[in-house]
């Protein structure tokens, strides 16, 4: 099971490239870093990947995406903002449930409380948001994960935590996944192998 | 240099205001609710005798047989004021009523269904914004013969656009906000997104919408009545009123037209006052006090 | 000299709970923290800790549904409304965390320009405009224009001139890479040396630790320690307080050993009790008893009773 990037290129309207050929390829089961300056385009192109914008060039393809949109996608995202990443006026338990009804198992092994789920995001730390969001997109269908800045607003040991959970979770189900960071010694530490990007 | 709302020093308080936002909009809501209530129960509960002429009764000033006095025909003024609002009201909320419907269609429309869509209910509102108000409600209430017909048609068609344009505004940042991304690619249809995620967010804007347009509508219907454009003289609309009573202020009977004119003021004032408390409370920018 | 004292500072939520009834939510509780001249301090901890909080507080520029409660001080002096409006803009600055803080509707050149300024300090302006390679043109530019690393050099250079004594950056680095860091941080430092007193507020203990004197360390709305910028090396064993010490080790560059339990307490701090009790290996009866107090402790200040 693949997820590829065939010179995938992105531009806004007719504007100047911010990247073109990229290539890129992430194997099931495999943690991959994705490491840049800002600005070079790596949300881009972990956007594409994900499926959230088609590319101005090139193709995105990975097996069991729906060309309609319609289904469950095989690839999801974990955002940098998990604030923004669910909607304000929902209790936590429809957000994490949006998808699929987790295994209390799995929101167990992620550190989530079940007294977060009556709770309303403002009543909920980023750290915790985060966890959510990550239960969220661990659905039974998922084959890949792009993981946009996951951790960067995140103090260092909600940090370690989320990220220790989330390799367990990510090894045993061999799910593929994709570190956007700018973060060096956590993708060296966590990842692989590292792409950098836009240098 | 920085935002001046965030400037406001916010001072060294202890201790939780007993005084919020929440009472304050709930002693609005009531009070506005009771003086809808009395003015409508009143004039069902009136009936038309007092509308009667009787000429021996003519030009009295307010006294406790006629609270407000009666008019150059001898008609009970109390009865015709509360009959006049009840007119303006049902006007008002029919034409508001419908305006905020057309404004959430135009809007979610404009929002949802492609950049053609959304081009073409832009341009309409920008092009509906730029006349005055006024004027395009007196021409659609002419084309459409006048009458209370025609005045509730024109408060119809003129009153969505501003809202239309906010409702416009905030589905399009619902729609490219990360949650609702995220939902479609959960596999959830664009139905169960409009339905669970964007009614919410929109919903309470349109109350607020609606309690907005309201007493803009009463205060339209009034101009246009009074401007001779809206319904027969034999209907006690607030604006005919007024305007009669115009002829009459020289020679001193000064109840004809301060008592029907502070009752549309304050008809419009409270139902303003709930739309101004409410937008606070629901909007999220603003602080919750 | 001591540019800036906060004692005892207490900042609550108001919110609602139930239909008209309020309820009051601490968010930082009873912090103490001293910037003096040409000093950088630190305050690090997780998002939502409190930190930004407290340069809010310190700025009178906290929304109006908070309580608060303590002593803000600058020179000696308490910060009140009136002195907070001479010295703000002129002698103490901020420089914000987003562009959001800037007016939408207006050009950033006359956003840049305090009522209080003078020709000298358009010129000193002009001089740091060209020193951070922003272009004359800027100036004209709507917030809305800038890019992200030319919005972070704006909003540095509103503070960035002379008479400036003490500048509160709030998160100045979140995001951005490696290069213009530490050129951010160099920026940082020399000011530093001019004698101008520092407030830098992350949650990039490693930044931090480049540039600061002295880090306060936040959890739970307070400062557990205040330790010196040279304690944090190793496997952390100069550090007084466990939450400290976790903080450090689970960098990813230090063993990314995660803490058991679900890692910062949230919703209401936790009344009784040291409010790291339940996340702590150490923890023992005594904690769970009261808050412990603030002591001096090998040149710094943590708040553990098993600190030794």
């Amino acid at each position: 099971m693949l997820l590829e990037a065939n010179h995938v290129g992105w531009r806004y309207d007719k504007g100047d490239w911010l990247f073109r050929n990229v290539d890129l390829t992430v194997r099931a089961g495999e943690v991959v870093g994705l490491t840049g300056p800002s600005g070079s385009g790596k949300t881009t192109l972990g956007r594409l990947l994900a499926g959230y914008m088609q590319p101005a060039e090139g193709t995105v393809s990975v097996q069991g995406r729906s060309p309609g949109g319609n289904a469950h996608d095989p690839v999801q995202m974990v955002f940098q903002h998990p604030e923004r990443a669910v909607n304000p006026r929902w209790r936590l338990e429809k957000t994490v449930k949006e998808g699929f009804v987790p295994e209390p198992g799995l929101l167990e092994a992620l550190g989530i409380r079940p007294a977060w789920l009556s709770r309303y995001p403002s009543e909920l730390s980023g750290g915790e948001l985060q966890r959510c969001c990550i239960a969220r997109a661990l659905g039974p269908e998922t084959r890949f994960i792009v993981a946009d800045e996951m951790t960067t607003m995140l103090d260092a040991v909600t940090q370690a935590q989320i990220w220790h959970a989330m390799l367990d979770i990510v090894r045993e189900r061999q799910i593929g996944l994709l570190v956007i960071s700018h973060d060096r010694p956590l993708v060296s530490r966590i990842c692989d192998r590292s792409i950098p990007f836009g240098e | 240099m920085i935002r001046r709302h965030m400037l406001q020093a916010a001072g060294m308080n202890t201790g939780i205001p007993r005084w919020n936002g929440r009472i304050r909009t709930a002693i609005s809501v009531s009070g506005a609710i009771a003086l809808l209530a009395v003015i409508m129960l009143g004039s069902r509960l009136m009936g038309s005798e007092g509308l009667a002429v009787s000429l021996e009764e003519r030009n009295m000033a307010p006294s406790p047989a006629h609270l407000f006095g009666t008019d150059w025909l001898g008609r009970d003024m109390l009865s015709r004021t509360v009959k006049g609002l009840a007119l303006s009201i049902q006007v008002g909320l029919l034409g508001a009523a419908c305006s905020t419907l057309i404004a959430a269609v135009m809007g979610l429309a404009a929002a949802t269904l492609g950049r053609a869509a959304d081009r073409c209910i832009s341009w309409l509102i920008d092009v509906s914004l730029s006349v005055p108000h006024l004027v395009m409600l007196i021409l659609i209430a002419f084309v459409c013969g006048g009458g209370m017909k025609g005045v509730a048609i024109g408060i119809m068609l003129t009153h969505w656009p501003s809202l239309a344009r906010v409702v416009r505004a905030e589905a399009l940042q619902l729609m490219s906000a990360d949650f609702v991304l995220v939902s479609r690619k959960l596999g959830r249809s664009r139905m169960w997104i409009a339905s669970r995620h964007l009614a919410p967010h929109i919903g309470p804007q349109l109350l607020v919408g609606f309690l907005m347009l309201f007493p803009h509508a009463v205060l339209h219907e009034a101009a246009i009545t009074f401007l001779g454009l809206g319904m027969s003289p034999h209907q006690p609309a607030i604006g005919i009123i007024l305007s009669e009573s115009m002829r009459y202020l020289s020679t001193g009977m000064w109840w004809l037209a301060v008592f029907p004119g502070a009752g549309l003021l304050l008809a419009v004032w409270a139902f303003d006052r709930i739309g101004g408390h409410l937008r606070r409370l629901t909007d999220p920018g603003s602080v919750r006090l | 000299m001591t540019l800036l004292e906060v004692k005892d500072l207490s900042i609550s939520f108001l919110h609602y709970a139930k239909g008209s009834r309020r309820d009051k939510t601490n968010v930082v509780d009873g912090l103490d923290l001293e910037v003096h001249e040409g000093e950088i301090v630190a305050v690090v901890g997780a998002s939502g800790s409190g930190k930004s909080l407290l340069a809010h507080a310190v700025m009178g520029i906290l929304p109006k549904n908070v309580l608060v409660s303590g002593d803000v001080s600058y020179k000696g002096e308490r910060l009140d409304a009136a002195r907070l409006k001479r010295y703000r803009g002129t002698e103490i600055a901020l420089v914000p965390q987003s562009v959001a803080f800037l007016d939408p509707l207006m050009k950033v050149g006359e956003q840049l320009h305090a009522p209080a300024d003078g020709r000298e300090q358009a010129a000193e302006r002009r001089t740091l405009f060209q020193k951070l390679k922003l272009s004359r043109q800027t100036e004209k530019l709507f917030p809305f224009q800038l890019s992200g690393g030319m919005a972070r050099k704006v909003l540095f250079s509103t503070a960035a001139v002379a008479r400036t004594r003490l500048i509160i950056a709030d998160e100045p680095t979140p995001g951005m890479h490696e290069s213009d860091v530490r050129e951010a941080l160099a920026r940082f430092k020399s000011l530093a040396e001019k004698g101008c007193g520092v407030l830098l507020i992350t949650h990039d203990i490693e930044a931090a630790l480049r540039i600061a004197d002295r880090i306060a360390v936040f959890y739970a709305g307070t400062a557990v320690e205040i330790a010196r910028a040279e304690d944090f090396s190793g496997s952390g064993e100069q550090l007084r307080h466990p939450y400290t010490k976790a903080l450090w080790r689970a960098l990813p560059q230090n063993g990314f050993e995660p803490l058991k339990g679900a890692g910062q307490a949230s919703g209401p701090a936790v009344e009784l009790g040291c409010p790291f009790g339940s996340c702590c290996g150490s923890a023992t009866g005594r904690c769970a008893e009261g808050k412990p107090e603030p002591r001096e402790l090998r040149g710094g200040w943590v708040r553990c009773v098993h600190a030794s």
